[in-house]
């Protein structure tokens, strides 16, 4: 038997769930943490089978033959296709690498098993193609967060409202939809605007952004970063709105999303608070991506996906890397310069390179995405293209400020060695040398992508 | 291909790769912590800047020799949606490219051995060296440019390099808050860079500057766009030269690049760096020529710059702020002429410029330690003449030019006061009333969060 029709995807969520309810009998934090380790690295390696199997064409009916959906639901609504292929092992590289570079401080109060439990429910909701099983799994993946805050005894008011929101309109908005007779109908319109709002709130666009920063204040950034950055609300979009909202709705999530564009690229340019900075500028390529889907042409289209690898990796490595500054000194603020080049100057460069990594610098993995976001969007209005311009040049102004209030401009006198341990180090590395390779490679990146978009505007056709 | 084709080939290949190969070298080892020793980083520098030069003199050698006069070496499509976008690597020698880059070549690889002895034992030798290899990298790349997107990665990097150079000596907190200004001003340049590589994309269907500016080869090049469509193009290539050169109304940035070591310093802002607008502008010169208004904008920004530079140069009390705005100065007179329809002479104006300014720059420094040793020697302060500006009889037009140009016109306080500044506060009165919101939802008191304070207390913990 070829090992690559196996079902790998299912594979990688069932040893996410296992390491999960096998992490929470632990209660030696070093333990659980080797523990958690194996066990996300092994859904790593089987979300790398399942990606190596999708690309050698290998034929759904041999991959069926042994998936344990079949024999449960007839179906697979877990499944890979052009989009969500590359997807699925960027988030569980995402997943290893947090876990990976956890700090043996931050053991005690990181919760592995939680961890697992939401990289099952993320990977399963990336691999969904079935609307309500979407809808049910992106309503689960709220909750794990929340848990997270009420262990940490953080305030919960903001997330709680926001995500309920959420769901709400997620569930009803689905809901009318597919009972309605038509897309055309008038219930389908109203399940339309009802999604488009759900859209909206997840991915934190003007007005319901507060949500993202009040949460990245207040929950462990590493959780924070697992959480947002992969961007669900992104692939709710694509997989549930993209198909049957009319086009009003989409110029709508359009509009809106480049508003937040270039109002959270401004906010990220002036935060005082390194996390705060984080979260505006995670928002601000979040609905870039989103601009990019809405404007519907292949070139737009392509650009958003390739941007949303960028993002998983480079503002991924970026989060990691505030953590592992944050691991050493705390929360610290952007008011300040705090010169911390002298004790780290590799998580310096690292640091530096994932932030120009996201915001498009040549030769990293933003540069090709970028520019394709701009060719496409000033084809679809000079204003539009001015305005995703503006976005980026701020994010770029915001990236080099922070690392320039974060590692330079002072010296800062410690007696003990702060440089960056071994795990951080790969971590890091890892990805930052991800954001180099797609940036000098290009193209595999860009011709996959292109092929998704191919795939999402049939769909939408249809 | 022929096997003088082949040969130019594997020699621009050379002229390109070698300052990568530096570059990938110096930024691996940064990458994995790595450190090269000072002997050895300084001649992986020299090598591959001495690599690069043979290589492009021997290209120049090879096309006298052949009489010709355009060399395109095109790499193909670095990445590529069929029928709908491709971004084209493509390397052009000709008469313009060959001089500038055996220019860059030089003076770098002079400043390089310059440094190596000024930097020797300097803790950020090899981080300085490092900026210095993206730095040559990135003028090869921009000099030799066929496409106008690979003059925008050229671009960035030349412009990455310099401000984290300005911000080099980083236990100060001046030279990163001027690193970021210029950081700043270099955004808004190659923004407009990128906005009109993707005009272009939509006028022409391509990056292509040849085919932008249409048959011949430069000077000689008939663009075949129409008027407004030139002036619209021009106008964001003028913006994007004025960023990158310190042109009015960006001039502000450039006195404060010589927080930087002063290699650097005499490199980029006195000698390439500085006139890599100039060299944009005299690529699409033949644009110019379509549009009498866009001719007529370059000549004044020109003439503006250089007057308000030779104001403020002359009094400049520190001998580097004095050379950047003498060389601000030329700049713009060498923009004036690049308006007025001139090809070869700001060329020829350009090379002579960036010569004469790095031998100044670079003296600067050793000329302070000779008056030191004349004053020792004689005792006394050496006779430098009548020099004092006398107050008696000076008109008020006099007082308020000396301090306007005290104030170096006003530029930067004026984009601090009228473009920075409400930015900020629009922005942060935003960012409270945010934080009210939320803290009204979560039930909290005002500003809990700001009294989180960084901690050292679990340190120990880490290894």
């Amino acid at each position: 038997m070829n090992p690559l029709h196996l079902p790998w995807v299912e594979l990688a969520i069932g040893a996410t769930i296992v390491g999960s309810a096998s992490v929470t009998r632990i209660r030696e934090a070093n333990f659980a943490h080797r523990c958690a380790l194996g066990f996300t690295s092994l859904s790593l390696l089987c979300t790398l089978l399942a990606w190596l199997a999708f690309y050698l064409d290998t034929p759904p009916d041999l991959l069926a033959r042994h998936s344990l959906q079949a024999r449960l639901f007839g179906s697979q609504p877990l499944r890979l296709d052009a989009l969500n292929a590359p997807l699925l092992p960027s988030v569980a590289l995402l997943h290893f690498l947090t876990a990976l570079a956890t700090p043996r401080t931050h053991m005690r109060r990181y919760s592995f098993s939680w961890s697992l439990a939401a990289e099952a429910v993320r990977l399963a909701a990336f691999s969904c193609q079935q609307p309500w099983g979407l809808v049910c799994l992106l309503t689960v993946a709220t909750a794990p967060p929340y848990v997270e805050l009420l262990h940490g005894r953080r305030p919960i008011g903001v997330y709680v409202l926001h995500m309920s929101i959420f769901a709400a309109l997620l569930i009803l908005g689905w809901g009318a939809i597919d009972s309605a007779e038509n897309t055309a109908s008038v219930r389908a319109q109203c399940g339309s605007v009802l999604l488009m709002a759900a859209i909206l709130v997840r991915c934190g666009a003007i007005p319901f952004h507060c949500w993202v920063t009040d949460w990245f204040e207040h929950a462990s950034l590493g959780i924070a970063i697992l959480q947002l950055v992969p961007l669900s609300g992104v692939y709710a979009a694509v997989r549930l709105a993209l198909p049957v909202a009319p086009d009003w709705i989409l110029r709508g999530i359009g509009l809106v999303s480049l508003a937040t564009a270039v109002y959270a690229a401004g906010m990220a340019c002036v935060q005082r608070d390194s996390r705060r900075f984080y979260a505006f500028l995670f928002l601000s390529h979040a609905s870039l991506v989103l601009v990019g889907l809405e404007l519907q042409t292949l070139l737009s289209m392509t650009a958003s996906l390739c941007l949303w690898l960028s993002v998983i990796l480079s503002l991924g490595g970026f989060g990691l890397a505030l953590r592992a500054i944050e691991a050493r000194f705390g929360r610290l603020t952007l008011v300040n310069y705090h010169g911390l080049y002298g004790h780290s100057p590799t998580l310096a460069v690292c640091f530096l390179l994932t932030g120009l990594g996201c915001v498009g610098f040549p030769f990293t993995i933003g540069f090709i995405s970028t520019e394709l976001l701009v060719d496409s969007a000033v084809v679809a209005s000079p204003m539009i293209g001015c305005a995703v311009l503006i976005a980026t040049a701020l994010n770029g102004i915001a990236v080099v400020r922070a690392y320039l209030l974060l590692f330079t401009g002072a010296r800062h006198i410690s007696t003990v060695s702060l440089e960056i341990s071994p795990r951080e180090r790969i971590s890091v590395l890892a990805l930052a040398a991800l954001v180099l390779a797609g940036g000098l490679f290009p193209q595999p990146g860009v011709s996959s992508r292109t092929l998704a978009a191919e795939q999402i505007l049939a769909t939408r056709q249809k | 291909m022929s096997n003088v084709g082949q040969m130019l080939f594997l020699l621009g290949l050379l002229v390109v790769g070698s300052p990568l190969l530096m570059t990938c070298v110096s930024g691996i080892s940064s990458l994995v912590g790595y450190r090269l020793s000072e002997e050895t980083t300084t001649r992986l520098g020299f090598w591959a800047v001495v690599c690069g030069l043979l290589a492009s003199v021997a290209i120049l050698l090879i096309m006298l020799v052949g009489g010709s006069r355009h060399v395109a070496i095109e790499l193909g499509h670095w990445a590529e949606i069929p029928h709908l976008y491709h971004f084209s690597v493509k390397f052009v020698f000709d008469r313009l490219s060959v001089p500038f880059v055996i220019l860059s070549f030089v003076l770098s690889g002079t400043i390089g051995a310059f440094a190596s002895r000024y930097m020797h034992r300097e803790p950020g030798f090899n981080r300085f060296f490092s900026l210095y290899s993206i730095f040559v990298l990135g003028m090869v790349v921009a000099a030799l440019a066929g496409t106008i997107e690979t003059l925008f990665a050229g671009w960035e990097l030349v412009g990455l390099s310099s401000a984290l150079l300005v911000s080099f000596y980083q236990e100060r907190s001046a030279p990163p808050r001027n690193g970021l200004w210029i950081w700043t001003v270099y955004r808004v340049s190659d923004a407009a860079l990128l906005l009109a590589a993707v005009v272009m994309h939509h006028l022409i269907g391509e990056g292509d500057l040849g085919l932008l500016l249409g048959s011949g080869v430069w000077p000689e090049e008939y663009p075949k766009l129409a008027s407004d469509e030139a002036l619209l193009v021009g106008l964001l290539l003028l913006v994007a030269a004025a960023g990158k050169s310190g042109l009015v109304p960006f001039s502000g940035w450039l006195p404060r690049a010589m927080e930087g070591p002063t290699p650097s310093s005499a490199v980029f802002y006195g000698a390439l760096s500085v006139h890599l607008g100039a060299f944009l502008l005299l690529r699409v010169s033949p644009l110019l020529e379509l549009s009498t208004s866009l001719s007529a904008a370059v000549v004044i920004l020109g003439l503006v710059t250089a007057i308000f530079a030779h104001f403020v140069g002359s009094v400049q009390t520190d001998i580097k702020s004095a050379l950047s705005f003498a060389s601000l100065t030329q700049v713009g007179v060498i923009v004036a002429e690049i308006g007025l329809g001139f090809h070869y002479l700001p060329l020829i104006h350009l090379l002579g410029h960036a010569c004469l300014r790095t031998l100044q720059f670079v003296r600067a420094p050793s000329l302070l330690q000779d008056y030191g040793t004349l004053e020792n020697a004689i005792g006394k302060l050496p006779d430098v003449g009548e020099r004092h500006v006398r107050p008696t009889g000076m008109g008020r037009f006099r007082i308020w030019l000396y301090r306007w140009s005290l104030e170096r016109g006003l530029l930067d306080s004026l984009l601090r006061e009228y473009v920075a500044s409400p930015f900020v506060r629009v922005l942060r009165a935003c960012d409270r009333m945010e934080r009210r919101w939320t803290d009204l939802l979560s039930g909290r008191g005002p500003q809990e969060r700001d009294r989180v304070q960084p901690h050292f207390g679990e340190i120990e913990e880490l290894t």
